[in-house]
């Protein structure tokens, strides 16, 4: 039996599910996850920030985003190191963006919803926003793919080729601040980077080529989306957390079958 | 500023700060096709710096800098530091960011000693593989200017010896300048057509035997009267103490063993085990 509710949940996973793939390969192979939950945190800011000025939540969301993300891209300086600067804006982003919602939205407001999503309640206006997201963030990736393939593996060789590499680090930025505001109704603030890092970390030891990794990611994604919803709806448990469970539980099948795939990798 | 006919890049004044402090200043440099420049200086005297600049991966604090119209640059920087999750072949890693046909790949590689590794992982060759790779990418560019940074770290001596003869082929094919940062100051002497002593500033410059005898020279390289012997050894030594703080004040005198035995520059231990033992140098050395 396939509720319409349900259609809706998979269709929306399956578009975060397409985005999160190739997106997340970049920022593992960038080593950039604390810029994810930075990015990610900060849309609580913006649930507080569109409940406050009475604009759509995903509006506000994909303000504060790109907002925090600019800002926090590149950062690292002379006393810390990135990753440190980055977790300090990350949880310093979750820990306001809480506050802010306890003085500004009405007693109705569940705060949860925004952490860890309410993909089951997602309408059909919340689809169509979410597969043109997802389908923006793959567009921009597929036009840009081998420039920024190439600043990934060494920004100077970038340069060196005619493309800057701080262009591409900007379309990055905006394609997870964009992912950010889609994925939010889907797995929620707290669960978006797991969705970018658990399937590509789970694709690395098949694949032997950067196009293979992204595509193996995104199949994993989609099994883990599919996985989840099936798992929740049968055990009556969050569904965003239970698609982020699901995707851990490939990630752990992917290292028991290691050896076993070792004599000849697939791609 | 103008651009000489036969000039790929000229700069003018340029300098960088960074954190504060002057890293470059007063860089007045003109590169020509067909020319072997090569920078020398100690750790930390703005070498790699300069390559940035160059390539446009830094922005000058001051000064001018102009590139020739559509001018194809080959870069191979000082390390690639590969993230171990991004799976990558060699031929993958040749095709980036211009996917190159497979047999124009096969010749590329066959060039720089490393016939039949298209299908190798990157990440899982060894520091002087990766350099030869790396040339090989930016053969493929055809490229008008090739800057190679310390490109012959991690090589091992036939390797070396079988480098330097293939930038010698390539400027003379492919017509194009080449800019160069070596330690190796003995080679350095023979491959280039000019040679630029840096530290910070361009301390001086002009053809090889001219530098090597200049005043500004011997004393940033701490060369006293002994002449060529003296060069040789310590341009040896200098291996030796790569990683550390230069130690100009004593260790000239006194011979540091066979020739051959040199560790990598900068590479970690297991590199020069690797290295050593591709002993064939530049034909066939890949596996
Ligand atoms: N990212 C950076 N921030 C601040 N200073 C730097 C940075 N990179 C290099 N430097 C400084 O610039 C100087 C030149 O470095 P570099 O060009 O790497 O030297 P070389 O290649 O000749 O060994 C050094 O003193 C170094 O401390
Ligand atoms: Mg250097």
């Amino acid at each position: 039996m396939l509720d319409d509710f349900l259609l809706r949940a998979a269709l929306a996973g399956l578009a975060v599910a397409l985005a999160a793939g190739p997106l997340g390969c970049l920022v593992v192979w960038r080593r950039i996850a604390y810029f994810g939950d930075a990015t990610s945190h900060a849309a609580i800011l913006g649930v507080a920030l569109a409940l406050a000025l009475q604009i759509p939540v995903l509006a506000g969301v994909l303000a504060a985003a790109l907002a925090v993300a600019l800002a926090v891209s590149g950062l690292g300086g002379r006393y810390y190191g990135a990753d440190t600067l980055l977790g300090v804006a990350a949880h310093s982003g979750l820990a306001l963006g809480l506050v802010a919602i306890a003085l500004t939205a009405p007693a109705s407001v569940s705060v949860e919803s925004f952490l860890f999503g309410e993909i089951l309640a997602v309408g059909r206006s919340d689809l169509v926003v979410i597969w043109l997201g997802a389908l923006a963030i793959l567009g921009g990736l597929a036009w840009r793919w081998s420039a920024l393939l190439t600043a990934t593996v060494n920004p100077e060789l970038a340069q060196a080729a005619g493309f800057d590499p701080r262009r591409e680090q900007l379309l990055m930025t905006c394609a997870l601040a964009l992912l950010v505001a889609v994925a939010l109704k889907v797995v929620g603030a707290l669960l978006i980077t797991a969705m970018l890092v658990i399937p590509a970390a789970a694709a690395r030891p098949l694949a032997r080529s950067p196009e293979a990794m992204a595509l193996i990611a995104t199949a994993l994604s989609v099994a883990a989306v599919g996985l989840g919803i099936w798992a929740s709806w049968r055990l009556d448990s969050p569904t965003g957390p239970t698609i982020v469970s699901a995707a851990a539980g490939l990630f752990v099948v992917v290292q028991a079958v290691r050896p076993v795939l070792r004599r000849g990798s697939w791609f | 500023m103008t651009l000489p006919a036969d000039a790929l890049i000229r700069t003018e004044g340029l300098r960088l700060d960074r954190g504060g402090q002057r890293v470059l200043w007063d860089i007045d440099l003109t590169l020509r096709r067909g020319e072997v420049v090569t920078i020398v200086g100690p750790n930390g005297s703005g070498k790699t710096t300069l390559l940035r600049l160059l390539i446009g991966a830094l922005v000058p604090t001051a000064g001018r800098l102009r590139r020739a119209p559509g001018l194809r640059l080959g870069y191979v920087p000082q390390k690639l530091r590969l993230d171990p999750t991004l799976p990558l072949t060699v031929d993958r890693f040749l095709g980036l960011p211009r996917r190159v046909p497979a047999d124009a790949a096969a010749r590329a590689l066959q060039r720089v000693g490393m016939a039949g590794a298209a299908g190798r992982q990157v990440a899982a060759l060894s520091g002087g593989q990766t350099q030869r790779v790396m040339l090989a990418r930016a053969l493929l560019g055809a490229p008008d200017l090739l800057i190679l940074d310390e490109a012959t770290q991690g090589l091992d001596q036939p390797g070396e010896a079988a480098f330097y003869r293939l930038i010698d082929e390539v400027r003379r094919t492919l017509g194009c300048g080449v800019l160069m940062v070596s330690h190796d100051l003995h080679v350095v002497m023979s491959a280039s057509d000019r040679v630029i002593c840096l530290n910070g500033h361009i301390c001086c410059e002009g053809a090889p035997q001219a530098v090597s005898d200049a005043p500004e020279y011997r004393a940033l390289f701490g060369i006293g009267t002994g002449g060529a012997l003296a060069l040789y050894q310590h341009a040896h030594d200098h291996h030796h103490d790569h990683g550390h703080e230069h130690d100009h004040g004593h260790g000239h005198d006194h011979d540091h063993g066979p020739a051959h035995a040199r560790p990598d520059t900068d590479s970690e231990g297991a590199d020069s085990e690797g290295t050593v033992s591709e002993g064939a140098g530049f034909e066939g050395a890949g596996r």
